[in-house]
């Protein structure tokens, strides 16, 4: 199954910043708990990502440090901000009352539209 | 291990590729490389050979024009010079060089006609200067309108705006060489300006980032147009003085003819350069803002001395208090034009606090000069003068205000950058505002004496 190209953007912002709400990260890594939370089933343009991250960074939602990979490489690494975690919580927030209309509006159409699809 | 020599040139050919683009930085292409390897190194352990595994971490990567597209949305700041928008299109890209060259060679010809033709249907001095921009500046919207291909909409609000100002700089009756003619004069150039502003963003005035290209644009126009006014002025003047030498003189056809053409041409040529990324003037920029930011500081601190040890601030007449408002106009020139220029992704440092010292020098000085203004209207009570001046003495106040703050915020890391920007962008229409008010209220109000 592939997720529409706009619920994927739409919820990037939040999903990443509750992924670094777990603790520091760099890029890739986020990128694989992505994978791992979704079952692999949402896709990103990898390279997408790298914008999203600095925007946060100018906005002042995450900060980021450069520092070593295991190889000895440069990496750099993210870490929310209070404001991040205040723009997480309001995010939170809202994405539940759409969850919960959704889920509202789905089990009251999908007895009818299971009867119809028997049909 | 021939393996892994493979991997590594095609990395680096895929760093060299990367590098190309304008909007991503060499840190993003070593935070990219970085994801690059990691994506590698797991493909590897599910058993892929590298250069499979480099292949499919590529295209994960995305399609590098999307992505270069998405770093300059995001740091308009590195592109700028070259095109203040990617081209979403690069079938659509600008017109041919020959095309545009021809184009503003076109509208600065325009510009010196209609300046030499203003000059030779208005008499009144006192109008054509009024008039000055009106004459001009409608060029340089043209260009931008041209260049940015802005819609109908917004080419009619312009159109509209000019319109109005013709109208109310035509039809008030000032009085000959009263202060509200001189006070319009002034002003209206800010409301001018400010459309040209609106025609260099394509009309989307809202976006903080988009005005904040403005600015930049507005700095690097000064500079340009001040590099060919010194040079277009040497040339002129060891003409004239070699054809004064052969006993041809040329005071008059310089005057007449000469000047009208040379000064506003040199303008949408300045605005073209600008836009063309002669990216000469973009290392420029920032060693400029840090060697004047130390000595206006030096600037104000003297100023500041004189004028409290002068004593009797009442005293103080009124040509200084105009000199000091175009002083603390320059500062804020000076500071939004620095803050333009920076990378607002490096973090606070030294020179972010030299400018809070600037800041704090200007309030003072500011605070000086409101004294002395609300004292010299007690006593002689008020004149248009008087309330032009005080009016932008307190926008200046509320705006160095805001900008300390947000200094403050930004030095204790409270505070992101941007919101430090994103004060400056978003005070700009305030003086616009404040213009139109005086240009359009301050001649009834006072009668225009």
């Amino acid at each position: 199954m592939r997720i529409d190209k706009d619920l994927v953007a739409a919820s990037a912002t939040p999903l990443v910043l509750g992924i670094l709400s777990e603790g520091e990260l760099y890029g890739y890594a986020i990128l694989k708990r992505v994978a791992e939370l979704s079952g692999g089933r949402m896709e990103w343009t990898d390279g997408m990502l790298y914008p999203l991250l600095h925007r946060l960074e100018r906005l002042g939602y995450v900060s980021s440090s450069w520092g070593l990979s295991e190889v000895g490489r440069r990496r750099k690494h993210y870490c929310l901000t209070a404001s991040g975690r205040e723009l997480l919580a309001e995010r939170q927030e809202q994405w539940t009352v759409v969850a919960d209309a959704l889920r509202q509006v789905w089990q009251t159409a999908q007895r009818p539209g299971l009867a119809e699809g028997m049909v | 291990m021939p393996q892994d020599v493979e991997l590594e040139t095609n990395i680096d050919r895929w760093r060299g590729y990367v590098l190309r683009r304008q909007a991503i930085a060499p840190a993003d292409v070593d935070e990219l490389e970085d994801h690059l390897r990691g994506q590698v190194a797991d493909l590897r352990a599910t058993g892929l050979d590298d250069n499979e595994a480099f292949l499919i971490a590529i295209t994960r990567l995305g399609n590098l024009d999307a992505v270069s597209r998405e770093f300059a949305r995001e740091h308009s700041e590195r592109l700028w010079k070259q095109l203040s928008l990617v081209p979403e299109d690069p079938e659509h890209d600008s017109a041919p060089a020959w095309q545009e060259l021809a184009v503003v060679l076109g509208l600065g010809v325009g510009a010196g006609i209609a300046f030499k033709v203003g000059g030779i249907l208005i008499h009144d001095s006192g109008a054509l200067v009024r008039n000055a921009g009106l004459l001009v500046l409608p060029f340089v919207v043209g260009y931008f309108g041209w260049r940015r291909r802005i819609s109908i909409p917004v080419a009619a609000v312009l159109l509209v705006a000019f319109a109005a100002l013709a109208v109310v700089l035509n039809a008030y009756p000032y009085a000959a060489n009263g202060s509200t003619e001189t006070l319009a004069a002034l002003h209206v150039l800010v409301i001018e300006w400010l459309l040209v502003g609106v025609a260099y963003v394509a009309g989307r005035w809202r976006s903080d980032a988009r005005r904040m290209d403005f600015a930049r644009f507005t700095g690097e126009l000064v500079i340009y147009f001040v590099l060919l006014a010194l040079g277009g002025g040497v040339l002129l003047g060891l003409t004239a003085a070699v054809l004064g030498l052969i006993g041809i003189d040329v005071a008059t056809v310089m005057g007449d003819w000469v000047m009208p053409f040379a000064v506003p041409g040199a303008l949408i040529v300045a605005a073209w350069l600008v836009e063309a990324k002669k990216n000469v003037v973009e290392n420029i920029a920032p060693v400029l803002t840090k060697i004047f930011t130390p000595l206006t500081i030096v600037m104000l601190l003297t100023v500041l001395t004189a004028l409290v040890a002068s004593g009797s601030l009442g005293s103080v007449n009124r040509d200084l208090l105009i000199a000091m408002d175009a002083v603390l106009i320059l500062v804020e020139c000076l500071l939004l034009y620095a803050i333009s220029a920076r990378d607002p992704m490096t973090r606070a440092g030294l020179f972010d606090a030299v400018q809070l010292v600037l800041v704090v020098a200007a309030l003072a000085v500011d605070a000086v000069m409101l004294a002395a203004m609300v004292t010299r209207i007690a006593e002689f009570g008020t004149s248009p003068n008087k309330l032009a001046a005080l009016g932008l003495n307190l926008l200046l106040l509320v705006q160095l205000l805001g900008t300390a703050w947000f200094t403050v915020g930004f030095l204790r890391g409270a505070r992101p950058f941007a919101s430090l920007e994103r004060w400056q962008t978003r005070y700009l229409p305030v003086y616009g505002a404040w213009a139109t008010v005086v240009v359009v209220a301050f001649g009834p109000i006072f009668g225009f004496a």
